[in-house]
């Protein structure tokens, strides 16, 4: 780099860097606070509560609804993320390393159907899921989230694959390695990277998920905590459940930011540094 | 350890060109061939074939007396050095060079001591628990030749393993290739398009063009007897100084003043498909400052007058560009010549030629100067064919050979 940082670069890019961050964190601490409000202190305005209580959290975890819906939605995340992952690496790995009939139709396809409004399947979705009777089960869902998340696996991954010099795998095979033990002992741990950003995508995907959720399920058996949420009432029908949901909000995240963390330490960059000169 | 035999070996693709094309070569136990030649001229998918890394097209390939067209790379016991070192970024030194081992399922101790031994051998003992991605560009080297080593193949492959090191590390693992592979005496073939490399290194050189072999033997001899314009012009350094040349009542008109004919080159051209015009081709060292030529030798040569250009002083000797009039030759082989040094763009500047003449000539830039030099040592060249015609079984005898 030959950008030369000054204190006062530094200074300006800092004061930039938090702007962005409290620009973004404000509406989740919001929720946050508002989580932790009674009832009655809800609607006071202050940012930091005045009484605060746990009893929202209380509320949602007493309430079987939210426990079930959680419990679906990060099976359903978890199984959708591992087919993807798996089955975009094997076709990432095929249009990165081969040169067959009718790649750039796939590549174009895939990319198609990224683009593809999901609006617009939502109603022959319902039909065929009904027909078939995977409306409102964990395959009903599980399967349009692959559908809608290989693109972009397959683009992230194969991304990855280009990256990893070719010559690696031919030396391998010199050195007297199958192609599975090849792919295996030296593409796989070099793609590792590749393979974690993929799956956080996709499982950030497949978890934040609202469109295919509210209209493939009907009941507690397959419904995700996005949609659990929108049915939220309080313990009455009179009762706000302002407080009740923004827990709710605040639970679900804390999936997301484990899995995140989890994985981000895996994300080491330059691990293919070494490799080859250059 | 195990001869290599290409017979009649080929490469064509899918779409119908022809990367390799009948490349016949029996490399000996324990022989070093180098395959050189200027880039997309089939060299390194021919060393691929015998990798296995590509598939032969037609022909067959034999290594050790076996028949290995269709056998995996895997099967066929050869290790590999690749241009790119491709050393495996996510495992140490050891592990990299173990990794041969470990997939052969030997044994842990064996896989130690063999690790040991070679790492020993290439001075990497101390940088066995390192990373590639720590290691500089030299030693990333000697890992790669480590990994090569290390299980003793019946045959060492090499492509371009040395082109991305500095000139200074360069001539120094030259050496140090050689003497490994004279100590291990292993078969290796060991793919360059830098000619000194190719002269320097091995036993016998190989010059590929366009998917063919040019000519195959030892480096003096690719040197000396070239069989055709495309060998002459590729080896040497600087190369060989190519002049036009019109053959007229049994002598040659060329830039440098008339050249006698012997006999032998006389019948050559009295065939009646023979070519009227001819390249003449000189190496620079044949030329010498005519003060210093003694009588003896002046007579077996022929002497002209030129004014030099520029005068490089090399300490040992001079190398002196002279500026002469007069057509250029011209060939396809001597374009692609110039198309590979990079000087296709500049090369158009009349006839230059490249003498080495004593250190103790006293030349001097911009003066004219009379030059003298030898027609032994002259080739004479079909620029349609490009064969050379001053070559009587295999040995070229210049322009008077009776």
């Amino acid at each position: 780099m030959a950008v030369e940082t000054t204190t006062r670069a530094k200074l300006r890019w800092g004061l930039l860097d938090v702007l962005v961050v409290v620009f973004a964190l404000i509406p989740v601490l919001w929720i946050a606070s508002l989580s932790f409000k009674t009832p009655a202190t809800l609607t006071d305005g202050k940012f930091i509560p005045r009484e605060w209580t746990l009893d929202n959290y209380r509320t949602i975890f007493d309430t079987d609804q939210f426990v079930r819906a959680l419990i679906n939605s990060i099976g359903i995340a978890l199984i959708a993320t591992l087919i993807a992952v798996v089955l975009g690496a094997m076709a990432a790995y095929a249009i990165s390393r081969l040169d067959f009939p009718g790649k750039g139709l796939l590549v174009g396809v895939s990319l198609l159907i990224a683009m593809f409004p999901q609006v617009s399947l939502v109603s022959p979705l319902f039909e065929i899921e009904r027909q078939l009777g995977l409306f409102d089960t964990w395959p009903g869902l599980i399967l349009p989230y692959i559908t809608f998340a290989l693109p972009l696996a397959i683009y992230t991954l194969s991304a990855f694959f280009k990256q990893i010099p070719w010559d690696l795998e031919k030396a391998a095979k010199m050195d007297g390695a199958t192609q599975g033990q090849a792919f295996r002992r030296v593409i796989a741990p070099l793609a590792a990277p590749g393979l974690f950003t993929t799956a956080i995508l996709v499982f950030i995907f497949c978890w934040n998920d609202f469109l295919f959720a509210i209209t493939l399920t009907s009941t507690e058996r397959a419904r995700t905590v996005p949609v659990a949420l929108s049915f939220f009432t309080g313990e009455s029908q009179f009762e706000d459940p302002t407080g009740a949901i923004c827990a709710a909000a605040v639970v679900i995240t804390i999936p997301i930011i484990l899995f995140v963390l989890f994985f981000q330490r895996r994300i080491v960059s330059g691990l293919t540094s070494g490799a080859v000169k250059g | 350890m195990a001869d290599i035999v290409l017979d009649k070996v080929s490469k064509s693709f899918p779409d119908g060109t022809v990367a390799v094309q009948d490349v016949d070569l029996e490399i000996a136990d324990g022989e070093f061939v180098i395959l050189v030649g200027p880039s997309g001229c089939g060299k390194s998918t021919t060393l691929n074939m015998i990798a296995g890394l590509e598939d032969i097209s037609s022909g067959e390939l034999r290594i050790g007396g076996q028949r290995v067209n269709d056998k995996a790379p895997r099967d066929r016991d050869i290790a590999m050095v690749f241009q790119s070192y491709a050393l495996y970024p996510n495992m140490t030194v050891r592990e990299n060079m173990a990794f041969p081992l470990r997939l052969a399922k030997l044994d842990k101790e064996t896989i130690n001591q063999k690790v040991d031994e070679a790492a020993k051998v290439l001075e990497l003992t101390a940088l066995l628990d390192r990373k590639p991605a720590n290691l500089s560009g030299g030693q990333r080297q000697r890992v790669a030749m480590g990994r090569a080593i290390v299980r003793q193949p019946k045959a060492f492959l090499m492509d371009e393993p040395l082109s991305n090191l500095d000139a200074k590390l360069r001539v120094q693992m030259r050496t140090v290739v050689s003497r490994l592979q004279k100590q291990l005496g292993t078969t290796t073939v060991y793919v360059t398009h830098d000619q000194t490399e190719a002269m320097t290194l091995g036993d016998r050189v190989v010059i590929m063009r366009g998917g063919a072999v040019q000519q195959v033997g030892p480096p003096q001899e690719l040197y000396d007897h070239p069989r055709n314009l495309f060998v002459a012009g590729f080896i040497g350094s600087p190369s060989m100084n190519f002049l036009h040349a019109a053959v007229q009542d049994g002598a040659l008109h060329t830039a440098l003043g008339d050249v006698p004919l012997g006999d032998r080159v006389r019948r050559e051209l009295e065939a009646a498909d023979a070519p009227r015009e001819l390249i003449l081709g000189i190496r620079p060292e044949h030329f010498e400052d005519a003060e210093l030529v003694d009588d003896d030798t002046r007579r077996r040569g022929l002497e002209f007058e030129a004014p030099a250009e520029i005068v490089e002083s090399m300490g040992s000797d001079k190398y002196v560009y002279f500026t002469v009039e007069g057509e250029r030759a011209s060939a396809a082989e001597l374009e692609e010549l110039a198309a590979d040094a990079g000087a296709a763009d500049f090369a158009g500047t009349g006839g230059n030629l490249v003498t080495r003449l004593s250190a103790e000539s006293p030349v001097a830039e911009g003066q004219s100067r009379r030059v003298w030099f030898n027609l032994e040592k002259i080739h004479l060249f079909d620029p349609a064919t490009g064969r050379n015609l001053t070559l009587h079984e295999g040995r070229a005898a210049g322009a008077l050979a009776d």
